[in-house]
C-alpha cells in the first residue's frame, strides 16, 4: 500500500471540489462523530489501564524481586542476640547489598492498618524483621537458608517469590487486557466507519451515478467520501480524546494508601499517548472508507 | 491501453468545426445480451466526426442500451466497442472516464446533484476534471446563457422545469466541449415547443462539429429535425441496427 504526502495533502489541503460533491448532511454525519468520539473516549481509558498496570507490574516486579524479608522469631533475651548474628551471616553473603533490623516504629507502622494506631509494639511477641536489599544478581536463597538453619534456627527467609509472581503475573494479565482493548476498539472504528461509509455510498447513489456519467475517475470520487469520513473520524476522536483526558484527570491521585485503583492514569510524557487515538482513528477511517468505497465502486459501471 | 485517450479541451467556446480523424466511437459485430437474452446482435456502427444519427425503435428494442454501449457504461458480449480508437476491453476504468469528458450524455431523467445549484452541475465535469475554475467562468456564464438558464442560475435542479432540467443537462454535457453528444430520449418529458428549442441547441453543437446521437421514439421530432439537418436515421429492428427507410 502506497501511503506518501500526497494522500495527506489531500486531506489537509483545501480540495473544495471533491468535498463540494457529497451532500453535507445525513444520519452518518453524526454516527461517525458520535461513534468516533464515544471510542475515542473508551480507548483514552483502555490507554490509562494498559499504562498503568504496566508502571504496576514494572514497580512490583522491580521492588520485590531485590528485596527480601528475614523474620526471626526466638524466645525473650534471645531476640537481640540471633538478630545480631542474622545481621552477621547476612554482610557475608554475596549478592546482598545490605540488611537492616526494622526499629519498633517501622514495625508498628507495617501493623497499623490491621491494629491501628498505638499499638504497644514493644509488649507483644513480635518476629524481629530484618530487611534485605540484593545486589546484581541477587543471592542464593537455599544456600542462605541453610546457614541461617545452622546459625539462627528461629530466622525464617521470606524472598517473595511466593506472592510477587502472582502479582506480577496479573499485571501483566491487565497490561494485555488493556491493549487487546484498544485493539478491538480500533477493529469496532474500522467496522463502524466501514458500515457509515457503506451507507453514505448507497445513499448517494445517484451522485456516485452523476460523477461517473461526467467522467470522474473512480480515484475522484473515492476521495471525496474519504475525506469526508476521515476528517469527521478525526474530529470525533479528538473530542472523544479530550474528554477521556478530562475524566482521567478527575480520577485520584495515585496513593500509597489507595492501592492499585488510585493509580489508574497518565504520569510525565504518557499524557502526549492519547495524542495518537485521533490520529489512528483518521487513519483507520482513511482505511476503511478507501477500502469500502474502492469495492463499491468496482461493481459500478 | 492508459494514456490512449488524450485530454479533452475545455469549451473554447462551443465552436470548432471540421474536426477531421478517425471514427469517434465505433462498434464493430457487437452483440450484448440482458436477462439471458440476446439484445442486440452484430451491431456495426461507425459515428464519424461532425455526424448526426438518430436511433429510433420500439420501447425496450435497446436504444438505451446501445447507447451505454457508446459511452463504456456498458461492455459488449461479442464485437468490439472503439472509444477515440481505444478498445473498451482494453481500456482501464480511468481511461473510460477519461474517455467520457469528451462523450458528452444527456438522459431523459438527467441526473444533477441536488445540494448543488445550477451553475455548480452544469460545471461539475470542469470540477471533477480538475480546471481551473476561474479560467472558466466566462465559457461557463456563456453556456449557462446559450441554453436559457442565466436567471435559473442560482437555483436548485429540484426547482427546475422539465425543459430546465433537459437544458440544465444538455449544458453539462458540452462543457467539457466534447467530440460526440449521446442523448437518451432527450425530449421525453417535455411539450413540443421545448422539444423544438432543444433540438436546435443540438442541431446548433453539430453545426459546430460536434458528433450527435439522438435516441428518440419521437417520428414528429426527427422529421422535424430533418428539414434543419443532414441526419442519419437508424432504426434497432430485430436485435439488429439497420437505415431506416425513406418516409423517415
Amino acid at each position: 500500500m502506497k501511503l506518501g504526502l500526497k494522500p495527506l495533502r489531500s486531506l489537509i489541503g483545501r480540495d473544495a471540489g471533491a468535498d463540494r460533491v457529497v451532500p453535507p448532511t445525513g444520519y452518518t454525519a453524526s454516527l461517525t462523530l458520535f461513534a468516533a468520539g464515544a471510542l475515542a473516549f473508551l480507548a483514552v481509558f483502555a490507554l490509562a489501564l494498559s499504562l498503568a498496570t504496566s508502571r504496576l507490574a514494572d514497580r512490583w516486579s522491580e521492588e520485590l524481586a531485590r528485596s527480601s524479608t528475614l523474620r526471626i522469631a526466638a524466645a525473650e533475651g534471645q531476640m537481640a542476640a540471633q538478630t545480631e548474628a542474622a545481621l552477621k551471616i547476612l554482610e557475608t553473603t554475596p549478592g546482598i547489598a545490605s540488611a537492616r533490623a526494622l526499629d519498633a516504629a517501622e514495625q508498628r507502622a507495617l501493623l497499623e492498618p490491621w491494629f491501628g494506631p498505638d499499638l504497644p509494639v514493644e509488649n507483644l511477641p513480635i518476629p524481629q524483621l530484618i530487611e534485605i536489599i540484593e545486589r546484581g544478581d541477587g543471592y542464593d536463597a537455599a544456600g542462605l537458608r541453610l546457614r541461617l538453619e545452622a546459625e539462627v534456627p528461629g530466622a525464617v527467609l521470606d524472598d517473595h517469590s511466593r506472592w510477587r509472581k502472582p502479582l506480577v503475573r496479573a499485571a501483566s494479565r491487565i497490561r494485555l487486557l488493556g491493549w487487546l482493548s484498544l485493539l478491538l476498539i480500533g477493529a469496532t472504528v474500522a467496522a463502524m466507519i466501514t458500515l457509515a461509509a457503506r451507507a453514505a455510498l448507497a445513499a448517494n447513489a445517484q451522485v456516485i451515478g452523476v460523477l461517473r456519467l461526467i467522467g470522474a475517475h473512480d480515484g475522484y470520487i473515492v476521495q471525496a467520501f474519504v475525506r469526508r469520513f476521515t476528517l469527521r473520524s478525526l474530529g470525533g476522536a479528538a473530542a472523544g480524546t479530550v474528554l477521556g483526558c478530562c475524566a482521567v484527570l478527575l480520577l485520584p491521585r495515585a496513593e500509597v494508601g489507595g492501592g492499585f485503583l488510585t493509580g489508574l492514569g497518565f504520569q510525565g510524557w504518557h499524557w502526549l499517548w492519547p495524542l495518537i487515538i485521533p490520529a489512528l482513528s483518521a487513519g483507520i477511517a482513511y482505511l476503511a472508507t478507501r477500502a469500502a468505497a474502492q469495492r463499491i465502486l468496482r461493481d459500478l459501471p | 491501453m492508459r494514456g490512449a485517450i488524450a485530454t479533452p479541451q475545455p469549451v473554447g467556446h462551443l465552436g470548432r468545426k471540421g474536426y477531421e480523424g478517425p471514427p469517434v466511437i465505433d462498434l464493430e459485430n457487437v452483440a450484448y445480451s440482458y436477462g439471458g437474452g440476446e439484445l442486440l446482435s452484430d451491431i456495426t456502427l461507425r459515428l464519424t466526426p461532425g455526424s448526426f444519427h438518430f436511433l429510433t425503435g420500439p420501447s425496450g428494442a435497446g436504444k438505451s442500451t446501445l447507447l451505454k454501449l457508446l459511452y463504456g457504461a456498458l461492455m459488449p458480449d461479442e464485437g468490439h466497442v472503439r472509444l477515440m480508437d481505444a478498445d473498451t476491453r482494453e481500456m482501464t476504468r480511468d481511461d473510460i472516464a477519461l474517455a467520457r469528458q469528451r462523450i458528452g450524455v444527456v438522459h431523459q431523467d438527467c441526473q444533477f446533484l441536488n445540494h448543488l445549484t445550477v451553475e455548480d452541475n452544469i460545471a461539475l465535469p470542469l470540477l471533477v476534471s480538475g480546471r481551473d475554475m476561474l479560467a472558466e467562468d466566462a465559457n461557463l456564464r456563456e453556456l449557462i446563457g446559450w441554453v436559457g438558464l442565466t436567471h435559473r442560475a442560482a437555483a436548485l435542479p429540484p426547482e427546475l422545469s422539465g425543459g430546465e432540467r433537459q437544458r440544465a443537462a444538455l449544458a453539462r454535457a458540452v462543457i467539457m466541449s466534447p467530440d460526440v453528444i449521446l442523448a437518451d430520449e432527450p425530449t421525453g418529458n417535455v411539450d413540443w415547443d421545448m422539444s423544438q428549442r432543444l433540438m436546435r441547441l443540438l442541431i446548433e453543437l453539430n453545426r459546430m462539429g460536434k458528433t450527435v446521437m439522438i435516441a428518440t421514439h419521437d417520428l414528429a421530432l426527427i422529421r422535424a429535425a430533418k428539414t434543419q439537418v443532414q441526419a442519419r436515421v437508424l432504426r434497432i429492428s430485430g436485435k439488429r441496427l439497420q437505415l431506416a427507410g425513406a418516409d423517415l
